[in-house]
């Protein structure tokens, strides 16, 4: 049983990194110490109306220092409202949640689409081995000089302003990149899509999932996404993404 | 100070207990809150066989709370009794079993299985709005509210707690047709049928379309349908509906219930139920008050 905590953490910093796409620096010990890569947080809001936590996914933690940072995107009022505060303001959260990635001793290819691209930083500092790294951003490119940093970066523009244009797969193909297990977080199309590429090579590929969620720990249900066998918690054909997921063997999801 | 209060002959240690749905079967939330703290643990509903659920996405936000249209998904009464059971008796709590059904004879069943099973009560859903089958088809009409009472409680070894729509003209009258079937208490309410639409999508929130309203928005339609229910019959009555704190609940004991139960705040304040524990012992301390009993039905 993998230990979380609900705490009020203070905010380090903020930056909008990109149009829309924002970084906060947390302190908070407790949850930097048990975090692995591919897990997410729960963030509170503090307005009263809007009830439910955002889920966000851990980009890197500094362990010395006990921060913890995430990346995300304004997609509503929820995260518009998180984006407004400044170093010094603090917010409820809870984490860490999920099972992250299981890191493998084997040549890594790890995949990142939009606001799927932040948990491959800390995945990428962890992983101990030979690392492609591809990202793919529709215009405006975040977190490229830092995952550059921990691998081999391939960047893929849907309009081709930088690097490939075309999606990550058209990049891992012009590129001739070769690896032996994949390690993937984006949108479901594009997840999709490197589940079928693995299947095709014969490789591993763990995939991130993304799903609306209420309690964030496993409880409510709300969250499932659909599995290929009965799942032995559920006892149907549903797996919690928050719980038993975010990350997934691709093989054992139907998208 | 006594804060023990007695629904059907089963003693509870606080008159706390969390709503069905909101709280799996404790596992998940045993590790943020001390399960041994609760009156009851409502487990969420189980059925006969495995159910699947409704497709994804099966929550939304609201302005002050939340549409969910999960489908009663739940691993079916046998896994339930194996696994589930076991894990909540291993705590200093009350277990109160939900249970849902597309059929009257699929309640029974279940209420049947569970006959010999260490549960201390039964609370039987027939409001949820989120299944096609079953569910709120038997909780808007009170003969039917009767009729499958009555058949239940031939089932029944436990005591038999009917948990209400709001989604009724009369709250009232069905609370008396729950009564007059033979139910040994009444729980209310659950959540209210609802719509959002995503304006840039132009479609449904909900891939269900529709789904059951909750969280502190449908608090005061709650705490009158609790007091007009209280007010009905002479059964003990488990209010809920947006609880979020313990003013909340102590509002509804006012109104007349007997218990509390906390839902949608579990999302957002896991702890909320231990708040409340706490919150109740010291408004009866602020007032004076030696017994929690003294305060249901005051107003």
């Amino acid at each position: 049983m993998a230990e979380k905590w609900k705490e009020r953490a203070v905010i380090v910093r903020q930056d909008e990194i990109a149009t829309n796409v924002y970084s906060i620096w947390f302190q908070t010990e407790k949850i930097a110490g048990a975090a692995k890569p591919g897990q997410f947080i729960s963030v509170f809001g503090e307005e009263g109306s809007r009830l439910l936590p955002r889920p966000i996914s851990i980009c890197e933690m500094n362990k010395e220092k006990g921060m913890l940072r995430i990346v995300y995107r304004i997609a509503g009022k929820g995260t518009e409202e998180f984006s407004r505060y400044r170093a010094g303001a603090a917010l409820s959260i809870m984490g860490p949640l999920g099972n992250g990635y299981t890191l493998k001793k084997k040549r890594a290819l790890l995949i990142g689409g939009g606001i799927g691209i932040p948990p491959l930083v800390e995945l990428a500092k962890q992983l101990k081995c030979e690392k492609q790294i591809v990202a793919g951003y529709r215009d405006e490119i975040f977190l490229a000089e830092t995952l550059s940093k921990y691998g081999t970066l391939t960047i893929a523009t849907e309009n081709g302003s930088i690097g490939v244009k075309g999606t990550v797969l058209d990049a891992i193909e012009e590129k001739g990149i070769e690896a032996d297990i994949i390690y993937a977080c984006g949108p479901t199309p594009m997840l999709r899509a490197v589940k079928e590429y693995a299947a095709r090579k014969g490789m591993e590929a763990q995939i991130s999932l993304e799903e609306r969620m209420a309690c964030g720990i496993g409880a409510c249900l709300a969250c499932v996404c659909q599995s290929k066998e009965t799942d032995s918690h559920t006892n149907v054909k549903n797996k919690r993404v928050c719980k038993d997921g975010p990350v997934f063997q691709a093989e054992e999801v139907e998208l | 100070m006594n804060t023990k209060v007695t629904i059907a002959g089963v003693e509870l240690q606080n008159p706390v207990m969390t709503a069905s749905g909101t709280f799996g079967s404790g596992q998940e939330y045993s590790e943020l809150v001390d399960l041994n703290r609760l009156g009851a643990v409502v487990t969420k509903g189980v059925s006969k066989e495995p159910w699947q659920g409704n497709p994804t996405p099966r929550i939304a936000e609201t302005y002050g709370g939340m549409l969910n249209a999960i489908g009663l998904q739940n691993p079916g009464v046998d896994l339930f009794v194996k696994r589930d059971i076991p894990f909540l008796k291993k705590y200093h709590t009350k277990i109160i079993v939900n249970v849902c059904g597309k059929s009257e004879s699929d309640y029974c069943e279940v209420v049947e299985r569970l006959s010999g099973e260490p549960v201390d009560m039964l609370e039987i859903n027939i409001s949820c709005p989120n299944v096609k089958e079953g569910g709120i088809a038997f909780g808007q009409d009170a003969k039917a509210v009767e009729s499958i009472t009555r058949e239940i409680k031939r089932y029944a070894k436990q005591p038999v707690i009917m948990k209400l729509s709001p989604n009724v003209t009369s709250i009232a009258d069905m609370a008396k047709a729950a009564e007059a079937g033979g139910a040994d208490a009444i729980s209310l309410i659950n959540t209210l049928t609802g719509m959002k639409i995503d304006i840039h999508r132009k479609n449904f929130a909900l891939a269900n379309r529709t789904g059951g309203l909750s969280g502190p928005a449908i608090k005061p339609v709650a705490v009158n349908m609790v007091y007009q229910a209280s007010h009905a019959v002479k059964l003990p009555v488990i209010g809920m509906g947006g609880i979020a704190s313990w003013e909340d609940a102590v509002e509804f004991m006012l109104a007349g219930a007997t218990a509390v139960s906390i839902g949608t705040a579990n999302f957002y304040q896991p702890d909320t139920t231990i708040q409340v524990v706490e919150g109740i012992e010291h408004y009866l301390e602020q007032y004076g008050y030696q017994d929690v009993n003294e305060i249901i039905g005051m107003v």
